[in-house]
């Protein structure tokens, strides 16, 4: 038997952390609860900080709970501008700098940091933190010839708000095809058309040798010897799991904390939700970390639900869905991009709107792509929810053309 | 229980049709379309999980 818990900390307040902790309390949990968060900020929401965030209009403050309503509904001690330093899973004690708090149960939700180049140029960000949204916007304001480095979903966002101000916007991908490992080679080249069609200056397969200028970043310079003139950088190469802190706790980490499908991580106690967490999605039977909005709501709910009552877990599945809105285009992704076979069942990649590829593992429907495809992305979800058969996905896809 | 849409929120990313399928739907033009506004016998927790789902928060239930 496990010991009812008094105290739950939840380390990492941003979208899966504050659902770790009003899933708590909607469980019906009245113990204390501590959130412990690295950052200043309250809470705050992170798809909008390289969409709308970026237009020209003033922008909305994308927090989700106002301190009082932490504070007093949900009856929480807030650390903020606390990073996590260490944990020690034997004596139960999270270590935050100088401060050690000992825990019943603890959620980690710490989230990935975006990857960076070397150096300390301004005018260089990545975008992944509100204070980066800031920074962003701010340059973006101010007319900045824009050079995005890497072409994936965070890059071509902002580089789609920069063309919206009418800016010169340049990005720079080191592969021949951008978003590759994420869609597959079609796919990805026919997301790549919308930079082309909306005037961006799109570079495939030369990677960067240099950010030069004196203090403040002046130009970009490719492997290939061309210079690119700038006054922002936005280096959007991917993230990585914020687990540093974890070296010496025992937890296992591998690309993430390693958890089983119920989000915990083998030590008493200890469980993961979020962008950190490797855990094991019954659905696909493997081990996956994601990094998407929809996962880290659900995740964070689980592993708090599943950490004060372990007897009552629930294994966590789902399809993992993400979007991203380039231009006038909205990109939605369910499943994983197999790559047994991508077929597309609507529309052309040569000429671009509208567009549907199915994504094939074996005998199984593993994904779908859709480009302005609304009205269709999430009955493909719910296809693989059931884990449907390529063969009826494909009599979906001939329906719905017929229709 | 009644669902309302904040349709200034609201941008039809879909999530609540994939867990109420019987109650949302994303129609042509993109717009989320309810085909119900009384949550329907049976299926309140798949509408919480909607509306707990919802990423612009442009859900909410109405006794």
């Amino acid at each position: 038997m496990t010991e009812p818990v008094d105290h739950l900390v939840v380390v990492g307040a941003s979208l899966a952390g504050l659902r770790a902790v009003e899933g708590a309390r909607k469980a019906g949990f009245d113990g204390r609860i501590t959130l412990v968060g690295a950052e200043e900020h309250l809470p705050y929401d992170r798809p909008p900080l390289s969409k709308s965030y970026l237009d020209e209009q003033a922008p909305e403050a994308t927090t989700f709970r106002t301190a009082d309503v932490l504070r007093d509904e949900l009856g929480v001690d807030l650390r903020l501008g606390a990073p996590a330093t260490g944990l020690d899973t034997t004596a139960k004690q999270l270590q935050v700098g100088d401060t050690s708090l000992g825990y019943d149960a603890l959620v980690v939700a710490t989230g990935a940091a975006a990857r960076t180049l070397p150096g300390s140029l301004a005018g260089v960000h990545t975008l992944r933190t509100l204070d980066d949204a800031v920074a962003v916007r701010a340059a973006l304001d101010a007319g900045a010839r824009t050079v995005v480095i890497g072409a994936g979903f965070i890059g071509s966002e902002v580089a789609s708000g920069a063309r919206k101000r009418g800016l010169d916007v340049t990005v720079v991908e080191a592969l021949p095809t951008p978003l590759v490992r994420a869609v597959g080679e079609v796919m990805g080249n026919a997301c790549a058309a919308l930079h082309r069609r909306n005037g961006t200056d799109l570079r495939c397969g030369v990677g960067v040798a240099a950010l030069e200028g004196t203090g403040r970043v002046e130009r970009v310079v490719l492997a290939d010897g061309t210079a690119i003139d700038a006054d922002l950088v936005v280096v959007g190469i991917g993230a990585v799991p914020a687990t540093d802190w974890l070296r010496d706790s025992g937890l296992r980490l591998d690309d993430g904390i390693v958890c089983d499908e119920y989000l915990f991580t083998g030590a008493e106690g200890v469980y993961a939700a979020g962008d950190v967490a490797r855990w094991y999605n019954p659905l696909f039977d493997r081990a996956m970390r994601l990094e998407h909005w929809t996962s880290a709501a659900e995740q964070g709910a689980a592993a708090a639900r599943n950490a004060l009552d372990p007897s009552a877990a629930k294994p966590y599945q789902t399809v993992p869905y993400f979007w991203s809105d380039w231009y006038d285009s909205r990109i939605q992704f369910v499943g994983v991009p197999a790559t047994d076979e991508i077929r597309v069942v609507e529309g052309d990649p040569e000429r671009g709107g509208r567009m549907v590829a199915l994504y094939r593992e074996g005998s199984r429907l593993a994904g779908v792509l859709t480009l302005n495809g609304q009205n269709v992305i999430m009955k493909y979800r719910g296809l693989i929810m059931k884990r449907a058969g390529w063969d009826d996905a494909l009599t979906f896809a001939q329906q719905r053309k017929a229709a | 229980m009644k669902i309302i849409v904040d349709r200034n929120k609201c941008t039809g990313l879909g999530i609540c049709e994939s867990l109420a399928p019987d109650v949302f739907e994303v129609n042509d033009d993109g717009d989320l379309e309810l085909k119900t506004e009384e949550v329907p016998d049976g299926l309140l927790s798949d509408v919480e999980a909607a509306v707990a789902g919802c990423p612009t928060e442009a859900l909410r239930l109405e006794q």
